[in-house]
């Protein structure tokens, strides 16, 4: 199939200078943080020379470091056991069938489409509910049960579009060339499927340490993530530290998807 | 040749022996696959059951409970007050406001990344990727600080202000405006538009365009007659992607919005952080969970598969 | 080249009498309920050791499933499978002494060359430097000596195919299952592969079970041909039986190309056209049974009305060409008899002249030519 010839003249020229407008809109706000991270001046939004002590005032500021390390924590493990869950309902779903599987192929989605704000309000009924009943004290659990919550689904889909566009021919290759089952995926499906795996995780982790609006509800005994502190931070005035913050975050998040998408286009050689 | 062929020489343990297949071995081998299928899911699942499906039922139960004198929610009193108190003048408000910013947001993404998408499915193979490239950043760069950028633009004498005083506007403030939230939401999903409707651009054969062409329809008619129509599954599969979240946003208007600008979103927080009431914020939850589910079936419906 | 092929069949030359594969009454269903899909229905059929067999057929008509059923990668809702006389119905791939090629090859396009082809060796246990050497050994003779380190993506076509050879073979495996190898291809590469898969099997005396829709493939390389359609077998034999002597109407028209004249059994060996003319045509179908002629359009001549010799005078119809192409080799008529349409092929050099389209012809053929079928 022949894709769309691509326009002339007058409409070619539009349509180039539209897109470099998007892009411009996408990446100036990105830049303009940047730059104001380092001026110094009180107000986050005017520019009063060159400075960097806004870094320095974030290392020395024990709150901050020690909501990015909390943040860093829950990434970690979420990241881990969103991974290994996510990846175990992707083979399951792609590779057999069973009872409940309509269900549970629809659960998986639910989180990725739910909006933020309604999955916080769920967490928080229900963790507010179980504490009443079990008596425990929320934070660092109840926040990394409730990332992992949405990351599994996250990945379940990366690591299945991986799978999907594996030829299944290729298990079955192995199995006629006497490997077990349990051999065949390990030393077939599991090398080929593991750029998705990679590019699963990283995004989970992406997600973790993004949240605001599930983590502010689930939180409690004042344990705060990155985000969540810098959120409230915003609420109740702005310094350009938190300009600062921001771009570590920025950079941060931009790393994380920089890795993914390459770990994503890592092939096992073209083939599959 | 046949010396690497000896067929005798086999010194690999000898190979087990098997029955006659049966019908019931057959069964059973299925019974099995689907035992082992579910086995490998039930971590997952169970997960998910305690985590996410137990919780979403936590709200309905709680939407139809009745707020106590300490701010929670009676458990042993269920009616549909909360669904009555709905039908309030200013929970009409909040609801048509969201929606109206909803709407234009998805608008203005649907205007902006038509073009956009259009070109980039134009594009040669490697152009498409790395145009692909740049948009996938911003959209899983940290929301709320994508957020937070416009507002150290467009805060009191920031650099939009100063543009627009040099320009000769005079000191402008959109600040804590609606033109603000939507500013951000537009920023916020604008990805959520242009890959959803770059996926179902690119699908279409390019020779239909030109056989609409050939067929004398000028640009515009060919627009109108083939590529808007063929489109179409993109242009609803982004709407809704775009829709769904800007009518649920919370950090946005709590961000870029003023006091007179509170959304669904942000509102459904309130019920819970400050007016502590549950049941009512329960049942504003249920409704737009309803709608965004009611929207996803419509989105699958249409064959959309983006996400 | 049957001949030859027949020849190597014989007991003297291969040691044992038992059947390579031996399949008895195997069924197989997919689904249940209103979806349930019979893609095998009860087949008989041995396959001998050191033949080179191929299942043919359109696509759907369960030859696939039936190699799958014999490589384990499918088990039989019913019936018996038996590989040199052991049953293995309920084994799984990795227990059964027999290796596959697969459609499309299947090559580990994460692993080199050397390492795909020793894959089966280290699974059944064989240490690295034993199944390294032996796979080079493998690697040499399908002459893809030094491309050891390369990856499945670098290779050709030809040099992918050769690797799946070699992948399977490495394992010594008593019977080799060759899915629709050289479907890949291109024309002359895949000509000259089938020389050489039959020259391979020759020297290794391993029975090649084959599986393909193209008809040329099948009758060029195997010494016995099973034809199947709608999950039936419908006949095994080889080129000759089944271009010659069709078990049945779906055989004759799909081996080769056929005119089906349709007809009725009348008494004795004789049989009533269409147009009510008798035939001679032995069968045997009981009288009144509706059967087929078939009569292959190089079976039959064609001249100027009224040209019939003596002795074809009563395997002769008069009609009007209607289209006549130039094939070089052979001219293509179709020729309109009252109330059918023939085809005719007549070699280019030596006929009798040559039509345009409206001339007046009678076409004839000889009584050993023709062969009745039915259902």
């Amino acid at each position: 199939m022949s894709g769309i010839t691509e326009p002339r003249g007058w409409t070619k020229g539009a349509l180039a200078a539209t897109s470099w407008l998007v892009y411009f809109f996408f990446y100036a706000p990105i830049l303009v943080l940047i730059i104001f991270s380092f001026s110094d001046s009180r107000n986050a939004s005017v520019w009063g020379g060159f400075t960097t002590s806004w870094y320095s005032d974030f290392a020395s500021d024990s709150e901050l470091t020690g909501a990015l390390w909390n943040s860093l924590r829950i990434a970690v493990v979420a990241t881990l056991v969103s991974v290994v869950l996510g990846t175990m309902s992707a083979i399951a779903l792609e590779r057999f069938r069973f009872r409940g599987q309509r269900v549970f192929d629809a659960l998986l989605y639910l989180p990725v489409i739910i909006p933020d704000v309604t999955m916080a309000v769920m967490l928080l009924l229900f963790f507010a509910q179980a504490a009443n009943w079990f008596g425990f004290s929320k934070g660092f659990g109840t926040i990394a049960l409730s990332h992992i919550a949405f990351c599994i689904s996250f990945v379940s889909i990366v690591v299945r579009a991986r799978l999907a566009g594996m030829d299944d021919k290729l298990e079955e290759a192995a199995m006629d060339l006497y490997a077990s089952r349990w051999q065949a995926f390990r030393h077939v499906t599991l090398p080929l499927i593991m750029p998705g795996i990679l590019g699963g995780g990283l995004l989970a982790m992406t997600l973790s340490l993004d949240d605001v609006v599930i983590t502010q509800f689930v939180t409690g005994g004042g344990w705060s993530t990155l985000p969540v502190y810098v959120f409230s931070l915003i609420r109740k005035g702005v310094t350009p530290l938190i300009n600062a913050v921001s771009v570590v975050m920025l950079v941060a998040s931009m790393v994380l998807v920089a890795l993914s998408l390459l770990a994503q286009r890592l092939r096992g050689d073209d083939a599959i | 040749m046949a010396a690497v062929f000896e067929r005798d020489e086999i010194d690999v343990e000898p190979f087990i022996h098997g029955e006659e297949a049966t019908p019931e071995f057959e069964a059973a081998n299925i019974a099995q696959d689907r035992r082992r299928g579910l086995l490998i899911a039930l971590p997952a699942y169970l997960y998910l059951l305690v985590f996410f499906a137990i919780p979403l039922l936590t709200v309905v139960v709680y939407s139809f409970a009745t707020r106590d004198r300490f701010g929670g929610a009676d458990l042993t009193s269920f009616n549909l007050d909360s669904y009555v108190e709905l039908n309030d003048q200013l929970i009409r408000t909040i609801i048509l406001r969201s929606a109206g910013l909803a709407i234009l947001t998805t608008l203005i993404c649907l205007v902006v990344s038509y073009p956009f998408a259009y070109y980039m499915a134009t594009r040669s193979e490697t152009a498409r990727n790395v145009m692909l490239v740049f948009v996938m950043i911003p959209f899983w760069t940290n929301f709320l600080v994508r957020n937070y950028a416009w507002y150290v633009i467009l805060g009191t004498d920031g650099p939009l202000s100063r543009v627009a005083e040099f320009l000769g506007f005079g000191p402008t403030r959109v600040l804590f405006t609606q033109s603000a939230v939507v500013l951000g939401l537009v920023y916020g999903f604008l990805p959520f538009m242009i890959l959803p409707l770059y996926a179902s651009i690119e699908r279409i054969d390019g020779r239909l365009i030109e056989a609409s062409r050939d067929l004398y329809a000028n640009g515009l008619q060919s627009f109108r007659h083939v590529l808007w129509p063929l489109s179409l599954p993109g242009v609803i599969a982004g709407s809704i992607l775009v829709f769904i979240p800007s009518l649920g946003a919370y950090v946005t208007p709590q961000i870029l919005g003023g006091t007179g600008t509170s959304m669904l979103g942000s509102y459904i927080v309130t019920q819970f952080l400050t007016a502590r009431n549950l049941p009512f914020g329960a049942a504003m939850s249920t409704v737009l969970m309803v709608f965004m589910l009611a929207a996803t079936i419509i989105y699958f419906r249409k064959g959309g598969r983006t996400l | 080249m049957t001949e030859a092929g027949v020849a190597h069949v014989d007991v003297e030359e291969v040691a044992t009498t038992v059947d390579a594969v031996a399949i008895r009454g195997v069924t197989k269903r997919f689904g249940s309920g209103d979806g349930e899909v019979v893609a095998v229905d009860d087949i008989d059929l041995s396959i001998a050791d050191g033949e080179f067999f191929a299942m043919l057929g359109p696509s759907g008509c369960g030859k696939t499933t039936t190699l799958r059923m014999i490589a384990g990668l499918e088990f039989p809702t019913s019936g018996s499978l038996k590989i040199f006389g052991d049953e293995v119905g309920t084994l799984p791939p990795n227990k059964r002494p027999v290796n596959t090629v697969f459609q499309n090859y299947a090559l580990f396009p994460h692993m080199t060359v050397l390492d795909n082809v020793s894959f089966g060796l280290r699974m059944q246990g064989v240490d690295k430097a034993t199944a390294s050497g032996r796979a080079s050994e493998l690697i040499d003779l399908v002459q893809l000596s030094g491309m050891e380190k390369r990856k499945p993506s670098q290779l050709s076509g030809g040099q992918q195919q050769r690797v799946a050879l070699a992948r399977a073979l490495v394992n010594r495996p008593k019977v080799l299952l060759l899915d629709e190898p050289l479907g890949a291809l291109d024309l002359k590469l895949r000509q000259e592969m089938q020389l050489e898969l039959k020259s391979l099997q020759r020297d290794l005396g391993v029975s090649f079970v084959f599986v393909t829709h193209d008809q040329e493939e099948a009758l060029t390389m195997s010494d016995r041909i099973a034809v199947m359609h709608d999950g039936r077998l419908l006949q095994v034999g080889s080129a000759e039986e089944l271009y010659e002597r069709p078990a049945n109407r779906f055989v004759a028209d799909f081996i080769g190309q056929t005119n089906l004249i349709e007809a009725t059994v009348a008494d004795g060996d004789m049989i009533v056209l269409g147009n009510g003319s008798k035939v001679l045509a032995p069968s045997d179908y009981a009288a009144g049974t509706p059967v087929a002629m078939s009569l292959r359009p190089e079976a039959i001549s064609i001249g100027t009305r009224g040209s019939v010799p003596a002795e074809h005078q009563a395997d002769s119809l008069d009609g009007v060409v209607s289209t006549a192409v130039y094939l070089g080799h052979a001219l293509d008529y179709h020729v309109s008899v009252d109330w059918i349409d023939l085809e005719v092929r007549a070699p280019a050099v030596g006929s009798r002249g040559r039509f345009q389209p409206g001339d007046e012809v009678s076409v004839w053929w000889d009584r050993s030519s023709n062969w009745v079928v039915a259902d």
